[in-house]
């Protein structure tokens, strides 16, 4: 029976083709072969936001008035609705981790390099993506802490000079984060980002697919045979699920032991409780923008942080096209050390807004 | 085709309820050394009854990053939680990243009655 079912597919869709394909790949095993893993992590916790979110989907209102009841019903009336949520929000979470090592293992792997310059830009649009994945969901429960997060957040984006009124307004929906702003984060958290991601995602795949996994750093000068190779199929996918396997266990820990919380429906007209503080994921810039004064020699104190995270944004995007010489030189060396600044100020920044 | 799209993108103004003046309470309503937030049209407005039982009233959105303020008793400021900005009790930013003061509104007493207006 399976045999003249495979026979039916065969005639219709060559699978043998994806099956040589599948039987020839390889993925390079040396130095670093752990670091090969967090992209497939990203995939998995990816896929667990899309059964999670449509599941979400089915009982969530985006309105001001009955958002956040909506979500407490789903946490209070529907069965297992707390867990579908709290999956959701830890597997957000994770995702923004894992692409975040991935990235930096991209990084200091040097994976980047001649030809994988459009698998890494599409990557960090990937991360941009995540992000804003993050920030639009963050106001969704219509929460005290949302709903100032995002006030701030999209304050931010009015300090670019010329556009970037306009761009808040687009964003809010009006002038201030009110009852207008749900609908249109809800669009672009379900609609327009999953849409867009989805577009990068394959290309980014596809990249991977056509050059194959990049290999460890110095095995220019390796001969081929001392080189090893696992298959992709089996070996590499087995080890994958079984991370997969660890990272859903994980998750499922967490997600009962931590349920996530609901907090107060946010009040358009109260003060912004104490302690408030952004995502994790956008600590390092909250943290960093308390450290800037007002005004510094007549510019804005925001201007000038925002005007330096997108300097040290641009440089990140373009790392595969500044870093073209060997290993050991003078520019790789200080490519190196720019990136390794830029992973200290961001876990340091993390941490001093986790403790002050 | 983009132009249909943006322009649908643009929100519709709202009509502006042109407030200036607004009753809050009656004095009665307030301990001294407290603040409440109140509503002044669409804007947050934060009004502080001082200890002497004077009022003070200014907008409530910090300088800064649009952040709903609160009257500290314990520092005698007005104090944002978003980034630790301080305002001293005439609505000057004093501390932290708020780069300019609140704007300050009036407050009146009509017998019992606290009103709030707007200034010119
Ligand atoms: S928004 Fe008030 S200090 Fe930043």
């Amino acid at each position: 029976m399976w045999k003249r079912l495979r026979d039916w597919i065969d005639q219709r869709f060559e699978t043998g083709l994806l099956i040589d394909f599948l039987k020839k790949k390889k993925v390079p095993h040396g130095k670093g072969w752990f670091w090969y893993y967090f992209g497939g992590v990203a995939l998995f916790l990816f896929v667990v936001q899309v059964i999670s979110g449509i599941l979400l989907l089915f009982y969530y209102k985006a309105s001001a008035d009955s958002a956040y009841e909506s979500i407490r019903f789903i946490m209070s009336q529907v069965k297992f609705g707390w867990l579908v949520r709290s999956v959701h929000s830890w597997a957000g979470n994770l995702m923004v981790l894992a692409v975040f090592i991935h990235m930096f293992s991209v990084f200091f792997l040097r994976a980047y390099r001649k030809p994988r310059e459009m698998t890494w830009i599409s990557g960090v649009i990937l991360l941009l993506l995540v992000m804003g994945f993050g920030f639009s969901g963050y106001l969704l429960p219509w929460n005290e802490l949302s709903y100032f997060a995002t006030k701030v957040g999209t304050d931010i984006i009015g300090v670019i000079p010329i556009v970037g009124k306009a761009m808040m307004t687009l964003l809010r929906g009006s002038e201030e984060v009110t009852g207008a702003t749900l609908p249109r984060f809800y669009g672009i958290h379900v609609a327009m980002l999953p849409l867009i991601f989805t577009l990068v995602l394959t290309t980014h795949l596809i990249f991977i697919q056509v050059q194959g996994m990049s290999e460890p750093r110095g095995w220019e000068t390796v001969p081929e045979e001392k080189k090893v190779h696992i298959p992709f199929f089996p070996n590499f996918v087995l080890r994958d699920l079984l991370l997969w396997l660890i990272v859903f266990n994980i998750l499922a820990v967490l997600a009962v032991l931590f349920p996530w919380e609901l907090g107060q429906k946010a009040d358009l007209f109260s003060s912004a409780p104490a302690g408030i503080k952004p995502e994790w994921y956008f600590l390092f810039m909250f943290q960093a923008l308390k450290y800037i004064p007002g005004t510094v020699l007549f510019i804005d104190g925001e201007l000038l942080g925002i005007l330096a995270f997108l300097i040290g944004g641009l440089f990140w995007l373009l790392i595969p096209f500044l870093d073209t010489t060997d290993d050991g030189t003078a520019r790789a060396r200080g490519i190196k050390l720019g990136g390794t600044f830029i992973l200290l100020f961001i876990v340091v920044m993390t941490v001093l807004g986790f403790v002050v | 085709m983009a132009y249909p799209i943006v322009r649908y993108l643009i929100p519709p103004p709202i009509p502006e309820a042109n407030i200036s003046s607004i009753r809050v309470g009656s004095v009665g309503d307030f301990s001294p050394e407290t603040g409440i937030i109140f509503q002044f049209g669409r804007i947050p407005g934060i009004l502080i009854r001082l200890e002497n039982g004077q009022f003070k009233a200014f907008s409530a959105t910090c300088t800064h990053l649009s952040c709903i303020v609160q009257y500290r008793g314990d520092l005698n400021q007005i104090w944002c939680a978003c980034h630790n900005g301080r305002f001293d009790l005439t609505g000057r930013n004093v501390a932290g990243p708020p780069p300019r003061p609140l704007e300050e509104y009036d407050v009146k007493l009509e017998g019992e009655e606290v009103w709030v207006t707007k200034r010119a």
